[in-house]
């Protein structure tokens, strides 16, 4: 159980069943009066937003949160494959609960599973992963279109925005915060 | 950590405050840090150390001080409230109160715009700090969104500190701003949820401003208003939305005081807040002040809008961050 006294950015509570990480917060105690508890949350779930005002007397549930370092291992279709690399227990993950993610994930990678209640609700990524560039227009040397970037098609299927003279073979590495190229990778 | 600039800013500024009480015939006084009890205040939670008290406010001894026969007193001292942490909140936090007999709330906002008129003299030639010509530059961006989400403005405020400054009475304020009646808002116990919401982020954006004539439930040692006792004779100052004191015309009627004491400890002992008893020799002398008004000013707060910064925690010596 947490009280009102332990509210603070970054903090994870339950609220009506649901996950939330507190984003902002305010202590304010206008004079003689009340203690206010501000709090602007995300739920961990769906990523809606929820501005709420406690006060002292309020008390709040520990989410029953817990991280497990895994390996993804492939996918079927929706359907994503991990193995716990603690217990070797594999389990299937929903391609709707990784979002994003699915663009930067190959085979046999190591990431962080968290899951509430038991159930798998996200994965964090490395903040910069390198992929292998399966699809590229060649470079026309002499190309006065004007254009500095164009599209590639990474090995996980994901497209995005690279520099002209990047080519098909060559490993890119990626922010997987925001999805954008970072560097041309050699090895 | 304060750097050498800001310690010398935070030198001259307490010096100014000082000499603008000795200038004005106040007696510096100093009274005990430690307590074996404080004034029992609902919403108000004292830290404990060996059984007694660090005070909350000097404002106990200051009176007796008062009804012993000074007439007109000040101090600088550190106060403790537990747990009370944020931008604008330190537990350990300077205060600065004042009080004078034979006066009213009216004459210490006179004093408060004195005040910092003298100050702005004192201090305008010592840079760096985010006063020039009478004007205060504030930040923005780093208060709480309003209701729509709009954080203030982009580009900071000029406030103008030239007196007259703004008075505003809590009826006509949540009037003007508040989605729900004064009324409405005691009646459900949200009065101090609406005033941070609605109100307060309102108050003081061009120039400082007043508050005054608070609901008596919300002044337990203010004196209820001459032909109106619905009313307390008690305000805030505001600047740019912050809270920076609360004064009051003093009751001076220990009957009248022992009857709200005895509400407020009642309450303290339902919501099992920690014990506190009837502070006898305080009411004892209650009954021999006449006419008196205190207030308390938040002197970390006024500093950091002086300094134009952004929370109590970077204009003290050391914030709880910097151990």
């Amino acid at each position: 159980m947490y009280t009102a006294a332990d509210l603070r950015k970054g903090l994870k509570v339950q609220i009506d069943g649901v996950p939330y990480i507190i984003t902002d917060f305010d202590f304010s105690k206008p004079g003689k009066g009340q203690a206010l508890y501000r709090c602007k949350m995300r739920s961990m779930i769906t990523g809606n937003q929820l501005v709420q005002t406690y006060r002292s007397n309020d008390k709040f549930d520990k989410p029953d949160l817990e991280e497990r370092k895994m390996q993804y291992l492939y996918c079927q279709g929706e359907e994503y494959h991990f193995m716990d690399t603690g217990n070797y227990e594999q389990l299937v993950i929903d391609k709707e609960h990784l979002g994003d993610n699915v663009n930067y994930m190959i085979d046999n990678m190591d990431m962080e599973v968290l899951f509430f209640q038991d159930k798998p609700i996200d994965v964090s990524m490395p903040m910069f992963v390198n992929l292998m560039v399966t699809k590229a227009d060649p470079w026309a040397k002499g190309d006065t279109s004007g254009s500095d970037s164009k599209p590639v098609t990474v090995e996980t299927g994901y497209v995005l925005q690279v520099p002209p003279f990047v080519e098909e073979g060559d490993k890119i590495q990626i922010d997987t915060r925001t999805g954008a190229y970072v560097t041309r990778v050699k090895e | 950590m304060l750097d050498f600039q800001g310690l010398r800013f935070r030198a001259a500024f307490f010096h100014s405050l000082r000499s603008f009480f000795v200038r004005q015939q106040f007696l510096e006084v100093d009274t005990p840090i430690r307590q074996p009890l404080l004034l029992p205040e609902l919403n108000i939670e004292p830290l404990a150390s060996d059984g007694w008290f660090l005070q909350a406010s000097p404002e106990l001894c200051m009176k007796r001080m008062l009804a012993a026969g000074c007439s007109r007193i000040f101090q600088l001292c550190n106060c403790f409230r537990k747990g009370e942490r944020g931008r604008l909140h330190l537990e350990e936090f300077t205060m600065l109160e004042w009080y004078r007999t034979d006066a009213s709330y009216e004459d210490l906002m006179v004093d408060c715009e004195a005040l910092l008129g003298s100050l702005l003299d004192d201090l305008e030639v010592i840079a760096p700090c985010a006063v020039f010509n009478e004007h205060l530059r504030v930040g923005d961006g780093q208060g709480w969104p309003n209701a729509a989400g709009a954080r203030d403005g982009g580009s900071g405020r000029i406030i103008s500190l030239q007196p007259p400054w703004d008075r505003l009475s809590v009826h006509e304020a949540f009037t003007r701003y508040s989605p729900v009646t004064i009324e409405q808002a005691m009646a459900a116990d949200t009065f101090d949820a609406i005033l941070v919401e609605y109100v307060e982020p309102n108050l003081g954006k061009d120039r400082p401003l007043f508050l005054y004539d608070y609901p008596v439930e919300l002044g337990s040692l203010a004196r209820s208003r001459a032909g109106n006792p619905q009313l307390a004779e008690r305000f805030e100052l505001y600047i740019n939305g912050i809270e920076l004191a609360n004064g009051f015309s003093e009751l001076t009627d220990s009957q009248e005081q022992r009857q709200r004491f005895e509400r407020e400890l009642e309450r303290m002992d339902e919501e099992r807040r920690q014990r506190s008893r009837m502070p006898e020799r305080f009411l004892d002398d209650l009954a021999h002040l006449d006419r008196a008004a205190g207030i308390a000013l938040g002197v970390d707060r006024l500093l950091m809008l002086l300094m134009g910064k952004q929370s109590v925690g970077e204009v003290v010596s050391f914030a709880p961050a910097d151990f």
